[in-house]
């Protein structure tokens, strides 16, 4: 699928002449990037819950996330690019992975592992529980399972690497104009405050049919 | 005189009542054969008879009642005479409504334990609900710190004495005390499961966030929602009274030089704190001040999930406590249920668990170093060994259970499944080739090697007398020379039957902890080695279970030797499908206890020597 | 000598860096196939092999399990489900929803459901479901290639079902023996 998409994308480009065609090679600059970064995507060294450990296989010697360009799995936000929520996040934990998103550097994906990381899984229901991370940060990739296997979180970054293909050097949020503020942080109070979502604490949301 | 139903000795309690006359009240035992007059369904039923003042006896129900203001000296009576130096457990249950003409209360419920081996006192005191007050233990009993300040977390029950008495897992200034029974969350839908909106009209089905007037986990006070306010601060209410504590504790006034103090957070974004552990420290220069560990980062409400959770349906939760070992979590909810059920476990379940737990075991103690030596800095290198043997465990675990980490494979009599054709022989090649031979290796490069050494020997030194009375257990107790095993104090299953040594060593420094894993790991060995050989055919079930299962009334509380260390289960039944109060003894929580005591005054690269040496799952420790 | 042990230590991760030439030049030599991630991973005398997973795959157990799903019954061409209601009933994090058939005129339950819905992103994948099930109708997957862009959510059981050939064919031992034990023709209750 992302072989097909590759030449639908370059069928613009002019066509080489026979006799040059063993050392010209004419690309976008599209798909240079997306080659690059589909190598060196580095994720960050995060660990939340059980998940976690199922992440630290995956980069262990049996599946082996060295193979895809991303051995080094960074500590600190500002080095990573790839962030995989692989855990339940709870309520007091929230601001805090704001934080960090934030603190990433652009172009920066997010990957929700798990049942707990996409909806709150099987704590859904408990109070400190965030019912999905995407109610705090941008996802890319989902993948479901309670954990997923190796293979499948080695899928889900391959489901990340085939949208790469896809995306244009134009569309990446780290070269719109304007200044990007980042997401604002929920604070702590009575139970935790999404500021963004200011207009509903006013009163209840109407029910949407 | 009233014969004691539970495993409390009669000459405890003969003591007891001698010492103390008049003040303790035995719960009843059962009449035989009773079972079937116990009420059964879901409501929150107990029969009971009151027999003085707030003294109560309950069918069924364990260990003898204590008035408040008796509970420090039966304690220290307990502790200096008669030798329950092990405060393991503390809990409460609430209950919110009259029972007969007891007023509504909440139970506290300590459990206390010898070193010399048996079984449990429990003693219960009642507190009202508005304006719970009891006396602290801490003081005397440094092992109910964390559980104290759990308890006024959970229950808002206000411990007068105590040192430092926060909220544990939920932040300063949230809404409430949510183990309170009439205590609900925003995704409240229903007293029990199963939910009745899933069948048979289960045709719209609806996220819960589309039910809550807020569509997300949230519910505000009306005051807030109608006027909310963002105050500017510079900290969080929580971040300052952590922060005030941080400045306060530990202060040396004749310090010679005065230097700068800085307050330093460690996680809970942190390489080496297993997940997020949050560790505030105030360093002068290098040197660790105070150390205040902060909790509830991943605090998955698991004890309210549970006790609206069916009996079965909880198996499969405490897979996802401590992660690494969820053999051993299920092993000790399953044989919990077991104790109030009184059914048998067939021969061939026996030896399939008793491989699994030790099989885990194995497992854990070899990451448990792995992660040491990437915490001390030897980055993944020293956990790829690790986790190339926790592969081919969890090849088998896999084959037998059906999940790599979520088993969900004991069941109250027996096990889920039998184990396929073959595994015992794959296990066994396992056993006698591959892990002895790996296992050598990885210690021998491990122990043997000098910056190992230089990190770990004499670091964080923890002495027996410390560690007991700090309520830590498992391989950080034995480590500092005390022979404490629950397979040998108080066996279950079938552990009395096989050869194994505890295995002990003196010094209670991290090298020990470390080193100590690996003795551990030969034993499991051994176990294994025998019990491999020994599992006969038969059934693996005893019952044939329902989906809604009941469990005549009753308290209990059921213990293991995990991994980590003693993991306790306190599971109270009305009788009806679900818990009616369902607690969980963390053994990574209890073994955290010491840290502030032990890194005082070390180098802040030691802190993470001794976090590592200690081992903790952050989902045990906040659950 | 002091230093001894980390000459050891550096020495061993020589050696495991070496042997997989070793591996490699032994394989070649004595023209043994060269042992591959899903063949020898049982062995463990020498270790596991990186599985180079999108080219190559673990062969799964059959006991494991990764989301339910539905038995279309090879005979009737429908799913099996007789809507009893058990799998909503033990299902632990209660994300199932079933909606039981019933008569227009009077009202009486039929025995299959109008709708069955299950949240995959709620599912924690303990097979109780399967496990409680008295008509083999939910069985749990082998499929975990199910990453998404977008959030997942409530998927019908007629997506999620399957032939009983696939069941066959991933729990082969398990089929058999069902097979053996079930009279021709029984339903249950």
């Amino acid at each position: 699928m992302s072989r097909q998409s590759r030449t639908d994308a370059v069928s613009w480009l002019p066509e080489v002449p026979p006799e040059l065609q063993s050392s010209v090679k004419l690309t976008t600059l599209d798909q240079v990037y997306a080659w690059a970064r589909k190598r060196s995507l580095w994720p960050m060294l995060f660990g939340l819950a059980c998940c976690a450990f199922e992440m630290i296989s995956t980069a262990a010697s049996r599946y082996d996330t060295a193979r895809f360009g991303m051995e080094i799995m960074r500590a600190s936000p500002r080095q990573a690019d790839l962030l995989i929520i692989n855990g339940t996040v709870t309520k007091k934990m929230a601001p805090l992975l704001v934080r960090l998103y934030n603190q990433m550097a652009e172009p920066k994906y997010v990957i929700a592992m798990g049942a707990c990381a996409i909806s709150g899984g099987p704590f859904k229901e408990g109070y400190n529980v965030v019912s999905g991370v995407d109610r705090l940060i941008p996802v890319d990739v989902y993948i479901p399972g309670c954990p997923p296997r190796p293979e499948a979180l080695l899928h889900g970054i391959l489901t990340l690497h085939a949208r790469f293909d896809h995306e244009s050097i134009r569309d990446i949020r780290a070269f719109q104009e304007g200044q990007d503020k980042g997401i604002p942080e929920p604070t702590l109070g009575p139970d935790l405050v999404n500021w963004r979502d200011l207009e509903d604490l006013a009163g209840p949301r109407k029910e949407n049919g | 005189m009233v014969e004691m139903i539970n495993d409390m000795p009669a000459e405890v309690w003969r003591e007891l009542d001698a010492h103390f006359p008049g003040v303790l009240h035995p719960a009843q035992p059962p009449e035989r054969g009773d079972a079937a007059s116990y009420p059964q369904g879901g409501e929150h039923r107990m029969t009971h008879s009151v027999s003085r003042s707030v003294l109560q006896n309950r069918p069924r129900y364990e260990g003898v009642l204590v008035h408040a203001r008796h509970l420090l000296p039966v304690l220290r009576f307990l502790r200096d005479t008669l030798g329950y130096v092990m405060l393991s457990s503390l809990t409460a249950a609430d209950y919110p409504e009259a029972i007969g003409q007891l007023a509504p209360h909440i139970d506290v419920v300590y459990h206390l334990f010898r070193l010399e081996g048996g079984g449990y006192v429990v003693l219960h005191v009642h507190t009202s609900r508005d304006g719970a007050v009891l006396p602290s233990v801490t003081p005397e009993f440094p092992s109910a710190n964390l559980q104290e300040r759990e308890v006024y977390d959970m229950f808002g029950v206000q411990f007068e004495g105590h040192p430092d008495l926060r909220r544990l897992l939920m932040w300063e200034g949230f809404d409430g005390y949510p183990l309170r029974k009439d205590w609900r969350e925003a995704y409240y839908e229903e007293e029990h499961k199963p939910f009745r909106s899933r069948f048979p009209d289960g045709g719209n089905p609806l996220y819960a966030e589309e039910r809550t007037p807020y569509h997300a986990n949230i519910r505000y006070s009306q005051e807030f929602a109608d006027s909310p306010v963002q105050k500017e601060e510079d900290f969080s209410e929580a971040d300052a009274l952590l922060y005030a504590r941080m400045l306060s504790a530990d202060r040396d006034s004749d310090k010679p030089l005065k230097t700068e103090e800085m307050i330093l957070n460690m996680g809970p974004q942190h390489p080496s704190t297993h997940g997020v552990f949050r560790m505030a420290v105030r360093l002068d220069g290098e040197t660790v001040q105070h150390l205040e560990p902060v909790f509830g980062y991943l605090h998955r409400c698991h004890e309210k999930i549970g006790e609206r959770n069916t009996w079965l349906q909880n198996i499969p939760y405490t897979d996802r406590l401590d992660y690494i070992n969820g053999m051993t979590n299920n092993l000790a909810y399953c044989l919990a249920m077991e104790k109030l059920l009184g059914w048998e476990v067939p021969e061939r379940a026996e030896v399939i668990r008793i491989i699994m737990a030790e099989f885990s075991r194995v497992v854990n103690h070899v990451l448990a170093a792995g992660f040491f030596s990437n915490e001390i800095g030897m980055y993944f290198t020293g956990s790829l060994y690790a986790l190339e043997e926790r592969e081919l465990v969890l090849d088998l675990f896999e084959a037998a259970a059906g999940g790599r980490m979520m088993f969900n494979y004991m069941r109250p009599g027996g096990v889920a499944r039998d184990l396929p054709p073959g595994w015992i022989d794959r296990a066994k090649a396992l056993v006698h080739e591959r892990l002895p031979k790996k296992v050598k290796q990885m210690q021998s490069f491990l122990l043997d090697n000098e910056i190992v050494r230089a990190r770990s020997v004499d670091v964080g030194v923890l002495s027996a007398h410390e560690a007991v009375a700090s309520g830590v257990s498992g391989p950080v107790l034995r480590a500092c020379g005390v022979p404490y095993d629950v397979r040998r104090a108080e066996p279950y299953g079938i552990y009395d039957r096989f050869d194994f040594d505890v295995v002990t060593r003196e010094h209670g420094d991290a090298f020990d902890r470390v080193a100590l894993r690996f003795d551990e790991v030969w034993e499991s060995l051994r176990i294994l080695g025998q019990a491999l050989d020994a599992v006969p055919e038969g059934p693996i079930q005893s019952h044939r279970l329902s989906p809604k299962m009941l469990i005549p009334p009753g308290e209990t509380y059921a213990r293991i030797e995990a991994p980590k260390g003693e993991l306790g289960f306190y599971l109270v039944s009305d009788g009806g499908a679900n818990p009616y109060r369902y607690h969980i003894r963390a053994t990574s929580l209890l073994n955290l206890t010491p840290l502030s005591a032990l890194t005082r005054g070390v180098k802040i690269a030691d802190v993470v020597s001794i976090l590592g040496s200690i081992d903790l799952t952050m989902g045990e420790v906040d659950r | 000598m002091y230093g001894w042990g980390i000459i050891k230590t550096l020495g061993m991760t020589l050696y495991h860096f070496l042997m997989t030439y070793v591996e490699d030049f032994r394989a070649w030599i004595g023209g043994i196939r060269k042992r591959t991630a899903t063949s020898g991973q049982e062995e463990p005398s020498s270790g596991i092999f990186t599985i180079q997973y999108p080219n190559e795959r673990r062969d799964l157990p059959e006991n494991y399990r990764n989301l339910p799903f539905f038995v279309i019954d090879a005979k009737t061409s429908q799913l099996r489900c007789t809507a009893c209601g058990i799998c909503a009933q033990i299902c632990p994090v209660q994300c199932i929803w079933i909606e039981r058939a019933k008569e227009p005129e009077t009202g009486r339950p039929r025995r299959y459901p109008v709708t069955y819905y299950l949240d995959i992103s709620l599912c924690m994948s303990c097979g109780f479901c399967a496990e409680f099930c008295p008509f083999d109708a939910i069985k749990m997957d082998h499929d975990f290639e199910i990453a998404a862009y977008r959030r997942p959510g409530f998927v019908s059981a007629k997506d999620l079902a399957k032939p009983e050939s696939y069941d066959a064919k991933i729990h082969p031992s398990d089929y058999v023996s069902k097979a053996q034990s079930q009279p021709e023709g029984q339903t249950g209750e």
